[in-house]
């Protein structure tokens, strides 16, 4: 199914490092391939400090890599070079960050936030073209349309980001990265703007990438999911699949973390946990991402090849008895 | 009959601001049983960080208790001095609070964080305190304790300063402890480890807990009692079992329907926002957001309609004149596993 999508971001082999060369040397991301295919959502999960954000970052250029290559929409972006170039990019990639209190001028109208975009790529013609672009977005968000001339701090958490969002649409992009952007948010408001994100999905064709720590909210939201920890990528695979019948030891440690509204379930739970010495990069049998089954990958060694396959046959027959 | 350990009645809070006065308490009562770990689950805004705050005699100064007592062994704490106040906090009543980076000392060796109040409130010498220090951080798990009592904070990842956290509110075998989102700021599998540590300790050293959190999964694993907190009220309290598979508040069904489950395809997010204390609403104050609100919601507070002798909900639909409707299949699904569990009960 997957193959014949179009793929619109290719992340290949991105390391980025801060400190280079010194003794406080971090890997923050360490050799992460994948790909983001047209129109889906694609779920980065990890815990804090496992380089999912600096993944993020690195791909909408407000880093510069270490090494690797990100291509989007066919272009590779560490090749772009003038500020022309650079408007371009960032008209089709849009960022909608974590914390809606931090993230937007208290100084500015609402109008002036959502339109910031508008005015650097010169999109709206005149004051009137302006006004009406922004207060259809703030009605496409389920804001009122006289909320434009109001500041941020009139408005609580979840309709902030909401306001993050319209930002965002404003210069119609093709992709954009959310990252964690309902972590900072009430449970009921959570599900309204995850609701929100997919309808937006779904009406613009947009693709996301959607990075999270909570992952029964991603796998709720993505079609596809991407393990990260220390800044590796362990396991990327279909939403459901990872989450129901994880292949990594990891993975596996991390699900059965999760806490699930259901004391029945919770009494009997059994977590996991994962020793990351088990995973010692040897050096005749290095590790990196392959695939075990179609759409499925492990980070794992040639060897080690066998035991994931078993493990992902195991699961799929159990899925097909259970229908 | 079980022992009644803390029991607040008809609590009243007031906030002043600049824009008039914030009813953030209004009318709250409950109770914790001895030995139970009590969850208060709400929305950031319903009040259930002032309703501990006010048992720990923490509140900010531009708080006014307007009425109410909360009453521990006997005594009103609410009437007590901030000098009576010192002695029982930290020792018959501890507090563990959310963020594990900012509730430490950074310029005092842990030893010392943890050894504090037994010094202050048990009046050990400070050989013999640092000793008992030492054998509470064995048992929170943190290893080579030995070397690790030197420590300052910043050589601790934020799980084990978690764990230090709760070393020094647990260090006096407090009666009751007061746990405020201890896990928030945590990650998956560090949290799995400090709550599983929590029910440990609550069988080793017989604590009661008051467990203030929004998430119902921690709920759900932690909890003997749930009481639902919403606009400075308590809208529904049960046991676990009767808040997750026979809720009765439209408010409880949705946060159940907007958490993802391991099965659920679409979530049901809850209209709206809620209401501004500032001015409350004169009836129920969920109603703006309930899409199952009736006439008398608008006009008149529901009281409480008792479900069972432990469960009680604040909602029109439990009157005998309500019109029957059917609730969201999510909680259609839970209802049945209730019915099941009951089935088996009675067998």
């Amino acid at each position: 199914m997957t193959e014949n999508r179009k793929k619109l971001l290719e992340v290949k082999h991105l390391k980025q490092y801060f400190n280079v060369g010194k003794a406080n040397e971090v890997r923050a991301v360490d050799d992460v391939s994948f790909d983001i295919y047209e129109g889906e959502t694609f779920g980065l999960v990890g815990e804090s400090g496992s380089g999912k954000t600096t993944t993020g970052r690195s791909i909408i250029h407000l880093y510069q890599p270490t090494a690797g290559k990100i291509i989007f929409d066919g272009q590779d972006i560490s090749k772009l070079k003038t500020r022309k170039e650079f408007l371009a990019f960032r008209r089709k990639m849009q960022m909608i960050f974590q914390d809606p209190y931090a993230s937007l001028n208290p100084r500015m109208k609402i109008k002036d936030i959502v339109a910031e975009g508008l005015d650097i790529h010169h999109l709206a013609k005149n004051d009137q073209e302006r006004s009406q672009i922004v207060e259809d977005l703030l009605e496409t968000v389920g804001l009122n349309r006289d909320h434009s001339s109001r500041y941020p701090h009139e408005f609580s958490g979840g309709q902030r980001q909401r306001i993050g969002i319209a930002r965002a649409l404003a210069v119609r992009p093709k992709f954009i990265i959310a990252d964690e952007p309902i972590s900072a948010l009430d449970v009921s408001i959570q599900a309204q703007v995850v609701n929100l994100l997919k309808e937006l999905q779904e009406k613009h064709g947009l693709t996301y990438l959607f990075i999270a720590h909570d992952l029964s909210m991603v796998k709720y939201i993505s079609d596809r999911i991407g393990v990260m920890h220390y800044g590796k990528l362990l396991e990327v695979g279909p939403a459901d699949d990872v989450y129901e019948h994880p292949l990594h030891d990891y993975t596996a440690s991390l699900i059965s973390a999760v806490p699930v509204p259901d004391p029945e379930y919770e009494r009997q739970r059994k977590q996991i946990v994962y020793d990351a010495s088990q995973e010692k990069d040897l050096p005749d049998q290095p590790r990196k991402l392959r695939e075990i089954v179609p759409g499925r990958f492990v980070r794992c060694s040639e060897a080690e090849i066998p035991k994931y396959r078993q493990r992902a046959l195991a699961a799929e027959k159990q899925g097909a008895n259970n229908y | 009959m079980v022992e009644r350990i803390l029991d607040v009645k008809n609590l009243k809070i007031d906030f002043h601001t600049y824009a008039g006065e914030v009813k953030a308490i209004r009318d709250v009562s409950f109770h914790l049983n001895k030995g139970e770990t009590l969850a208060i689950v709400g929305e950031s805004g319903s009040g259930k960080s002032v309703t501990t705050k006010s048992i720990m005699g923490l509140l900010a100064n531009n708080a006014r208790v307007i009425g109410g007592s909360i009453m521990y062994h006997g005594q009103d704490l609410l009437q007590k001095t901030e000098k009576e106040m010192q002695n029982i906090r930290g020792k018959d009543i501890a507090m563990i609070f959310q963020d594990p980076m900012t509730s430490l000392d950074p310029t005092m060796k842990i030893g010392q964080q943890i050894a504090e109040p037994l010094i202050k409130h048990k009046h050990m010498d400070k050989k013999k305190a640092w000793q008992q220090a030492l054998e509470i951080m064995k048992l929170v798990g943190i290893q080579d304790a030995e070397q690790r009592i030197n420590n300052y904070p910043h050589q601790f990842s934020g799980g084990m300063r978690q764990r230090i956290v709760i070393a020094i509110a647990l260090v006096c075998y407090p009666e009751i402890l007061i746990a405020d989102e201890p896990t928030t700021a945590l990650d998956v599998t560090i949290q799995a480890q400090i709550l599983d540590l929590m029910k440990e300790l609550q069988s080793k050293i017989e604590t009661s807990i008051i467990f203030i959190t929004h998430d119902l999964g921690v709920v759900a694993g932690m909890a003997n009692r749930v009481a639902v907190m919403y606009a400075g009220e308590i809208i529904e309290y049960g046991t676990v079992d009767e808040i997750f598979f026979d809720p009765q508040h439209p408010y409880t069904w949705g946060l159940l329907n907007s958490m993802p489950t391991l099965s659920s395809t679409k979530l049901e997010a809850i209209p709206g926002t809620p209401p501004d204390l500032l001015d409350p609403p004169k009836g129920d104050p969920f109603a703006a957001r309930n899409p199952y609100a009736m006439k008398i919601d608008a006009e008149k507070k529901p009281p409480f309609f008792k479900i069972t002798d432990t469960h009680y909900a604040a909602t029109w639909l439990l009157h005998p004149d309500a019109p029957k409707i059917t609730p969201p299949a999510e909680i259609q699904r839970r209802w049945k596993i209730y019915a099941g569990m009951m089935k088996d009960k009675a067998k």
